[in-house]
């Protein structure tokens, strides 16, 4: 008897975390299907205009003051290059970090969604020593902004 | 459910929530090569990192292979409050993915 009601609740608990499982998988379907898709072109360019264009569908971008890109002088290691990007533009949609002397110089593109401030913060790999770039989109603008980097170990490649 | 390879946090200062994120993922490039057998090691990064709120999206970041392994992710957003539900997925190139859900603090 002792056991029966062991195994009783035994098999309440199992069935109780089933549910839960199928709740998880459930949960975890939704916002997937809801991601916009990702801009392989643009992170396959080896050209950094094109790059660009690419993601931001803009032909030509002005350089603006308005940026801040907050990113160490020199960085010890290249493998993990802290970045922040501030921008003062109204409108500001898109916030691209590229890194001009990388196997493919585009790295991250944060979309901003509703309410979200004109910031975005990173790591990035940069193999040797260059510019990081911002771009930042805002209505159908892009302006861009640039900051030297100097590296001292290579994070792409050995 | 295991662990989640997400580390969340989200934070109300003056009315603007700051969100953290730490991801525990290789983040290979496809450039490298095994120092021993030459060979290449194969691409592996994350894609895509989105994050939800009060049932909108507030960021979709795409990443690359040139983003640092472990990626770190941080933006700002208006419109959250302390103890609001906050939800943060991710998938790769190689179709896995990984979500948390967490709370405004």
């Amino acid at each position: 008897m002792q056991t029966n009601i062991k195994r009783r609740i035994f098999l309440k608990g199992s069935a109780a975390s089933g549910v839960m499982g199928v709740a998880v998988t459930a949960g975890l379907i939704t916002p997937q299907v809801l991601l916009a898709e990702w801009n392989e072109a643009a992170f396959k360019e080896k050209d950094v205009d094109a790059a660009i264009k690419a993601m931001t569908g803009s032909e030509s971008s002005e350089a603006s003051d308005k940026i801040h890109i907050k990113a160490p002088d020199i960085a010890e290691n290249g493998g993990v290059v802290p970045v922040s990007i501030t921008s003062d533009i109204e409108g500001t949609t898109e916030i691209l970090i590229l890194a001009p002397n990388n196997p493919v110089p585009m790295v991250a593109a944060f979309a901003l969604g509703e309410g979200a401030e004109a910031f975005a913060r990173t790591n990035i790999k940069m193999g040797k020593t260059g510019d990081v770039v911002a771009v930042i989109k805002a209505g159908d603008k892009t302006y861009t902004a640039k900051k030297a980097v100097k590296v001292t170990i290579g994070g792409c490649g050995g | 459910m295991a662990k989640s390879s997400i580390k969340l946090r989200a934070k109300v200062k003056n009315d603007v929530v700051e969100v953290k994120a730490l991801i525990k993922h290789p983040m290979e490039s496809g450039n490298r090569k095994d120092k021993k057998t030459g060979e290449a090691i194969p691409a592996h990064y994350i894609t895509e990192v989105v994050c939800e709120h009060g049932g909108k999206t507030r960021l979709t970041a795409s990443l690359s292979g040139g983003v640092s392994k472990n990626p770190y992710v941080s933006f700002k957003f208006k419109g959250g409050a302390s103890g609001d539900p906050i939800t943060m997925n991710w998938k790769d190139n190689k179709g896995e993915s990984d979500s948390i859900e967490s709370k405004i603090k």
